[in-house]
């Protein structure tokens, strides 16, 4: 390895650090003799930044030169940054050195636009196909396919890449114009459309054929940043909510805006990236996936914006006293879920426990419930001990809100999704 | 009191059930071989571990329990060696024999309770341990990685390991318990080694040891550690919690810090 590429590495790698999907799930894929790696399926991270953020993939830019000047970005061509690029074969030496390591579960490729979107695209695509098809690389491959990128090689990128994925970046199409002159919603959902053609082909063919090649079998990805433009939590969701209708839609990151080209007046001088409501979203989205929610009952016209102050399935909850004290030896797995405080497995391991009897908050607590909220909106074996029925909704809020400690704690939030929101 | 004493392996624990459910006698506790005795112990049963044996009482769980996951906590949580996990286990399997119908992890249950969290614990180590293990590589072309996991679970990460490296040669080495698990490209054996050397102590190869490139790599992959974060979101404390310091001795990102 040349030095070159330490340099290149530190400089490629910085710049396509804010891009922020790290996971690398979705595929299984055990060894095939004479090739290198597997593909685990739950998305193994590797190590964590100083920032508390996953490593899984060695997420780096072919290059950070670029023709366009979208006002958000570190790489946009008015800025004066260092800029590098690799060739493919030091990519190629990088990604599967790292691998051999154990250092990384594969590759997250994304790239400057240089010359076109499809020179470009071509040159991500080669690094992809090398890997798979010279080295036989088995671990993971997450591609960002280029804006304007033509179907055919978007398609040729799915042959080789476990994901794709398309940023959206700003979730209203004016404001996306503004801020990205050269983009429009079309450049974006084009190639979103392909990667979903490709997808549902690839499936009907291989009920036919065991053999036909699989097409970016851990589906698409995209990304919204946070805060740059005044649009509300609402449109953010309600889009991300359309893009779940796509089956191959696995996963929308958002992503809070970080003030660096301070420069630009279009867009706010936010003092600091907006990390609590960059949270609030990603449990809305877990809402949206894994708890039955209509993006409707989390924000709507009248609350546009997620409650900063608790997360959405509570603030959901103390809009919605009707639905409670549920009764958590009758109701059923959707109600349940509906719970302050029980999470997906709890919901669970509700309904196994309960065949060997009544639960009482003992049980509950060994169970896992953070009984601590679900107090509130519950009633069990036991005595029944007052809930939002009888403190009401502004009651149990001025209990479970801590006074400031929030406004203090901002920063170290744990911006990690927890089970149980 | 009813004692049984067992030479302490897992063989044994499974031998001792046999000849409890035999003998329509079950012991009130569990001793190692040398082990004082409690004050209390009115007999002593002797048990012999026996494969036979052991691989009868496995069969019959086998059989009488469907759910995979309440077996596969046996072995992890035996893998833990928490004192006392013997005769927690011990009467959690007794429960799985004794129960009627169809089994399942019911919560409510003590001792099942017990074991479920035991399991998620010694399957949370595991996982870290395929997460933080960092190979280096040898001079002779072997990849090396030593750390000293809290439990002893080696053996459940050699699945998944032997599938991913299946075309390298490593060696993956237990601190703490002074073995490790040699694989050569086509099975992983236990191996332990008579003398510790240096690396074998600290788990790093000096530069003597590394290949060419090894030392190039590592400094590429801190380079990259350094690069990847972003600075206006630090986090120490998220960064703590989600990897331990008791692993950074052996992570090369981590090297001298
Ligand atoms: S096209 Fe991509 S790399 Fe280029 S300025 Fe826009 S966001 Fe940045």
């Amino acid at each position: 390895m040349k030095s070159s590429v330490l340099d290149k590495l530190k400089i490629l790698a910085e710049s396509a650090k804010y891009d922020v999907s790290c996971a690398s799930s979705g595929t299984s894929r055990s060894h095939r003799s004479g090739a290198i790696g597997s593909a685990a399926g739950w998305g193994i991270c590797h190590s964590f930044a100083a920032d508390g953020r996953c490593i899984s993939l060695l997420k780096i830019m072919l290059t950070n030169y670029c023709m366009y000047d979208c006002a958000y970005c570190i790489n946009r061509r008015s800025n004066d940054i260092p800029r590098a690029t690799f060739s493919v074969s030091e990519l190629v030496e990088l990604t599967i050195e790292f691998y051999r390591r154990n250092y990384i579960e594969g590759l997250f490729l994304s790239s400057g636009v240089v010359r076109n979107p499809d020179y470009t695209m071509e040159r991500m695509v080669r690094v992809a196909k090398d890997l798979r098809t010279v080295h036989h690389f088995n671990g993971y491959i997450h591609l960002k396919s280029i804006p304007g990128a033509s179907e055919a090689l978007v398609h040729e990128a799915g042959l080789y890449a476990d994901r794709l994925s398309v940023n959206i970046e700003i979730p209203n199409e004016q404001s996306l114009q503004m801020l990205a002159p050269d983009k429009n919603f079309q450049s974006v959902f084009s190639p979103m459309r392909y990667i979903q053609q490709g997808v549902l082909q690839s499936a009907e063919e291989r009920k036919h054929f065991r053999s036909a090649p699989r097409f970016a079998p851990a589906g698409q990805s995209t990304q919204m940043i946070i805060g740059a433009t005044p649009d509300s939590d609402q449109s953010i969701l309600r889009l991300s909510s359309a893009l779940y209708r796509r089956q191959s839609m696995k996963r929308v990151y958002y992503s809070g805006y970080i003030h660096i080209n301070k420069y630009d007046t279009r867009l706010p001088a936010l003092r600091q990236a907006p990390l609590v409501r960059e949270n609030r979203l990603y449990q809305a989205d877990w809402l949206l996936r894994f708890y039955q929610f209509q993006v409707d009952e989390i924000v709507n016209d009248a609350y546009p914006n997620l409650d900063l102050e608790v997360d959405p399935k509570l603030s959901w909850a103390l809009r919605h006293p009707e639905f409670f004290p549920v009764d958590i030896n009758k109701a059923d797995y959707e109600l349940l879920l509906r719970i302050p405080g029980v999470g997906v497995k709890s919901a669970k391991a509700i309904l196994f426990a309960r065949r060997y009897g009544r639960l009482g908050t003992y049980q509950l607590k060994k169970i896992g419930v953070v009984m601590k909220k679900a107090q509130y909106f519950i009633t069990t074996a036991e005595l029944p001990s007052p809930t939002i029925q009888e403190i009401s909704p502004e009651g149990v809020r001025r209990l479970l809100v801590k006074p400031n400690k929030q406004a203090a704690d901002e920063r170290q939030l744990a911006l990690s999704f927890p089970d149980d929101v | 009191m009813t004692i049984y004493r067992y030479d302490k392996s897992f063989e044994g624990l499974l031998t001792a059930i046999f000849y409890a459910y035999t003998r329509r006698q079950f012991p009130d506790r569990l001793v190692g071989c040398g082990e004082p005795l409690p004050l209390f112990a009115d007999e002593v049963f002797e048990v012999v571990s026996d494969a036979a044996h052991a691989d009868r009482v496995w069969k019959g769980l086998e059989r009488k329990v469907k759910q995979r996951e309440l077996l596969s906590a046996i072995t992890f949580a035996w893998l833990s060696e928490l004192p006392e996990v013997d005769m927690l286990l011990f009467r959690y399997i007794r429960k799985l024999f004794d129960f009627k119908g169809n089994f399942s992890f019911n919560l409510g249950d003590a001792d099942v309770l017990q074991v479920h969290k035991i399991w998620r614990k010694v399957s949370q180590e595991r996982l870290r341990v395929c997460q933080f293990l960092r190979f280096q590589k040898t001079a002779d072309g072997i990849y090396f990685a030593a750390l000293a996991p809290l439990y002893n679970v080696l053996p459940l990460t050699l699945p998944h390991l032997t599938d991913r490296f299946a075309d390298q040669s490593w060696l993956l080495y237990d601190l703490k318990r002074e073995y490790g698990y040699y694989y050569n490209g086509k099975e992983a054996e236990e191996v332990r080694f008579a003398d510790r050397p240096e690396h074998l102590r600290t788990g790093r190869l000096d530069a003597s040891q590394m290949d060419a490139d090894e030392a190039a790599f590592q400094q590429l992959w801190q380079t990259y550690f350094q690069a990847t974060a972003i600075r206006e979101r630090l986090n120490p404390r998220l960064h703590r919690q989600n990897m331990p310091a008791r692993f950074w001795p052996y992570l090369t990102e981590k090297y001298g810090k």
